[in-house]
C-alpha cells in the first residue's frame, strides 16, 4: 500500500469539467539506476492507471519509467450526477490499489 | 589574426580531454539513450499511413530544464471533451522512449493531462494526439537540461 492523495472538489455542477489532482508516494524506480555495489536497482514502476467514475472511464493511462518519483496527474473529468471517483494502479510486482472519493453534482 | 597556442598547453588539453572522456565512461555504466529514429518508428506505428500535422495538441515544458529528474508537463488539445481518443509523449533521448500513453474515456473532461516527468539529458520531446475522428496533431519541444535524471 503506498499513500495517494486525491483532490476533488466535494461538490461540482453537472455536466461542467472539473479538475482533479493526484499524487501518490511511489519512488518509481526507473531500472536505470545503480547501487553503491554497482548493481542495477530493479524496475519498479506503477505501469497502470484507470480512473473511473461510477463505473465509466474518464481516462486509462500507461506510465513508463520517464515519469517521475511521487507520480503527480491532474487532469479533468466531466459528472452528470453524483457519483464516485475511483482509481485504480497496479505496479511492477502486480499490486493493485484502488482510491475513491465522493462527487457531490449539482 | 590567428591566435598562437603555446606548444606546451597542447599536451596537457589533450590528456585533459582524455581524462574527462574516461570518466564520463566509468560514470554512464550501460546507460543506453533512445534515438530519434526509435520515435520516428513509434509514432509511424502509432499514426499507421495517416497524416500527421502540427497543431491542436500543445505540449508544454520548459524550455530550460534545472533538474531532469522532475520536469512539469502539460499537455492539452484544443478540442472539444469527447473529441481525442489518445495522447502519446515521446522523449527520444531517455533510455526508454516512451514516457506516457492515455486513452480518454466517456466521462472525460477537458481534453487535458499534467504530469512530472523524467528527462535523460536535452532533447526533443513529442506529444501527438490521436482524434477519434481518425486525424493525428503532434507538437514538439526541444529543452536543454543541466542536471540529468536517471544517473545516481
Amino acid at each position: 500500500m503506498v499513500r495517494v492523495l486525491l483532490n476533488v472538489p466535494k461538490q461540482v455542477r453537472k455536466g461542467e469539467p472539473f479538475d482533479v489532482k493526484l499524487l501518490i508516494s511511489h519512488p518509481m524506480e526507473s531500472g536505470q539506476r545503480r547501487d553503491a555495489m554497482g548493481l542495477a536497482i530493479p524496475r519498479d514502476i506503477i505501469n497502470r492507471l484507470i480512473c473511473t467514475f461510477d463505473g465509466a472511464e474518464v481516462f486509462r493511462m500507461d506510465l513508463f519509467p520517464a515519469i517521475a518519483a511521487n507520480p503527480f496527474l491532474a487532469f479533468s473529468v466531466v459528472a452528470e450526477r453524483s457519483g464516485t471517483l475511483t482509481i485504480a494502479f497496479v505496479d511492477d510486482h502486480g499490486v493493485e490499489q484502488t482510491e475513491t472519493s465522493a462527487v457531490e453534482a449539482v | 589574426m590567428t591566435t598562437v597556442v603555446p606548444a606546451f598547453h597542447r599536451p596537457a588539453d589533450t590528456r585533459r580531454r582524455f581524462l574527462l572522456t574516461a570518466a564520463a565512461g566509468t560514470m554512464l555504466p550501460g546507460i543506453a539513450a533512445a534515438s530519434p529514429i526509435q520515435v520516428a518508428v513509434l509514432i509511424r506505428r502509432l499514426v499507421g499511413d495517416a497524416q500527421l500535422d502540427r497543431g491542436r495538441v500543445k505540449l508544454d515544458l520548459p524550455v530550460l530544464v534545472e533538474n531532469g529528474n522532475t520536469v512539469a508537463m502539460t499537455v492539452s488539445v484544443d478540442a472539444p471533451p469527447g473529441t481525442v481518443e489518445s495522447l502519446h509523449v515521446f522523449a527520444e533521448a531517455n533510455p526508454q522512449p516512451e514516457v506516457l500513453r492515455l486513452v480518454f474515456g466517456p466521462r472525460s473532461g477537458v481534453p487535458r493531462i499534467q504530469a512530472r516527468i523524467r528527462l535523460a539529458t536535452s532533447q526533443t520531446v513529442v506529444a501527438i494526439a490521436r482524434m477519434h475522428d481518425g486525424t493525428f496533431w503532434q507538437d514538439s519541444v526541444d529543452l536543454l537540461v543541466t542536471l540529468a535524471a536517471c544517473i545516481d
